[in-house]
């Protein structure tokens, strides 16, 4: 039994610790709508792979990684507002993604898995690719920590201190988009933004600095997908709802101990 | 370009969307000279420090930086998340410098008291302190202020002001500020621009040492930095010293 656990175990844990970071950024630059936008979208990605009869993770992560570039390059000024676009984008992609699923061959989708995830059937093949994508994000974070901070403070100030500000927040989003790709099988395209942002807001207020915050985001993370995958073994539970549920909880508990 | 120069633009236009924000401007930025930028709102004047800086590309004309020159910048505005937990030391640490650097900057700056304090949570002037600071940190050449006297009391302006002064005495950087009010340009400042899209005048500010308004508003300490530019063109201006025409004829 444990055996049968230890790869969606693993994967699970490198999802959260990579998640933690990855949804300090969302939060800090605002960009939850962004995370849902490109979650939505890639459910495209799988209505495309069933179609053209590729390999899922490889157009999901084509989706996701185009629809970030894309995004990037939206302007701001226009006569709507970027929080509409992306309100726009995000159910328009949803309900996109659910029409091409519909057309494909709704036999063949387990469509309920792609929406709420099913990390229990987390593969080999899926610990190795969360493997290699995490290292791809841990190490751009890592090595741009410092700058990305800053770039959250002022972007402008940044650029004059010798910080490439436009690659950056090129390479933030498409680690975002990366990491969606990775997570939709395992939390679901519906709940990937929660395992982003709500860890992170968790961490809020045990953190004094940036670095610390990433830290216990990633900590409440793991804690959150282990609960998760406890109820969700005994009680038969959906485990992507499960491990956002237990999120939620240790959240509303940092309230607690929040300053005004 | 002239070796002595820090920058120097000639004939920069910036225009986006067919809306010209800048139009024409000649600027020279020289060690140890402090240049403050003044306008009405939407004047360009953020825009064309910003173009200056290399922030933004301009249109037309061009703008010759000395090889390395090390700029500090002071931004109008953070706009931190609250959720983005920073304490005004860490903020001054961004820039790989020493802790001693640091200590001794926030020292000058009269920030040492709030180093542990979250940025967030700073007053206005607090902030602008720590902004200065932070500009300070990387040795600059050319300091660039985009309102740096924003939020802050009046009291704490001509602090303000006299600490710009002093540091440019000390360091002998070049200083671009930008300044919303006319009658906060001090007296120190060695050329005064005067941008509505294009630079109307421009030229050296004359103290006004003992006019009573001033003495009344500011004291005795104030006035001594403080000065007001008098236009050799055919200008109007608004009661706050706003230029609300200017003539395009010279």
């Amino acid at each position: 039994m444990l055996e049968l656990l230890m790869v969606p175990i693993f994967t699970g844990l490198l999802l959260a610790i990579i998640s933690g970071p990855v949804g300090c950024f969302v939060v800090w630059r605002r960009m939850s709508q962004f995370g849902d936008t490109l979650a939505h979208s890639a459910l495209l990605g799988v209505a495309i792979g069933i179609s053209a009869s590729i390999n899922t993770n490889v157009s999901i992560g084509l989706v996701c990684l185009t629809i970030a570039l894309l995004l990037s390059g939206v302007k701001q000024n226009s006569d709507i507002s970027n929080d509409t676009w992306l309100g726009v984008l995000s159910h328009g992609g949803l309900a996109l993604s659910l029409v091409c699923i519909s057309l494909a061959d709704s036999n063949q989708i387990d469509l309920y898995g792609y929406l709420f995830g099913d990390l229990l059937a987390a593969s080999w093949q899926d610990f190795e690719l969360m493997l290699a994508c995490s290292l791809i994000i841990g190490i751009f974070l890592w090595w741009n920590w410092s700058s990305l901070v800053s770039m959250c403070l002022n972007e402008d100030l940044a650029q004059v201190e010798g910080v490439s500000v436009a690659l950056l927040r090129v390479g933030l989003m498409l680690s975002i988009a990366l990491l969606t790709a990775m997570a939709m099988k395992l939390v679901g395209a519906l709940l990937i933004t929660a395992l982003l942002i709500i860890p992170a807001a968790a961490a809020r207020a045990f953190a004094q600095t940036p670095s610390q915050m990433a830290i216990l985001a990633s900590l409440i993370a793991i804690a959150s997908l282990i609960l998760g995958m406890i109820a969700s073994y005994f009680w038969d539970l959906a485990t992507g709802p499960a491990i956002v549920t237990a999120a939620c909880i240790i959240f509303a508990l940092s309230r607690r101990r929040a300053t005004p | 370009m002239s070796p002595k120069h820090l920058i120097e633009a000639r004939a920069v236009s910036v225009i986006r969307d067919k809306k010209t924000l800048v139009d024409n401007a000649d600027v020279d930025l020289l060690p140890g000279k402090i240049v403050s930028l003044i306008g009405p709102n939407g004047a360009g004047k953020t825009t064309l420090v910003k173009t200056l800086m290399g922030l933004i590309n301009p249109s037309q004309g061009s703008i010759n930086r000395r090889p390395n020159l090390t700029v500090g910048y002071m931004p109008q505005k953070l706009n931190v998340d609250s959720s983005l937990p920073i304490t005004v030391q860490a903020f001054l640490s961004m820039p790989a410098v020493s802790q001693t650097k640091i200590a001794q900057l926030a020292e000058k700056t009269e920030i040492t008291p709030i180093l542990g304090s979250a940025l967030q949570s700073l007053s206005g002037g607090e902030l602008q302190r720590a902004l200065l600071c932070r500009a300070l940190i990387r040795d600059p050449d050319l300091l660039v202020l985009d309102e740096p006297a924003q939020g802050v009391d009046v009291n704490g302006q001509a602090e303000l002001y006299q600490l710009i002064t002093g540091i440019r005495d000390e360091i002998g950087c070049g200083v671009l500020m930008v300044s919303h009010d006319l009658h906060f340009v001090m007296a120190a400042t060695d050329e005064v621009i005067c941008l509505n899209q294009h630079i109307c005048c421009h030229g050296h500010p004359e103290k006004v040492s003992n006019h009573p308004e001033y003495l009344q508003l500011f004291g005795q300490t104030a006035n001594a930095t403080m000065a007001v530019y008098t236009h050799h063109h055919d200008h109007q201006h608004s009661v706050h010293g706003d230029v609300s025409h200017c003539d395009h004829s010279h």
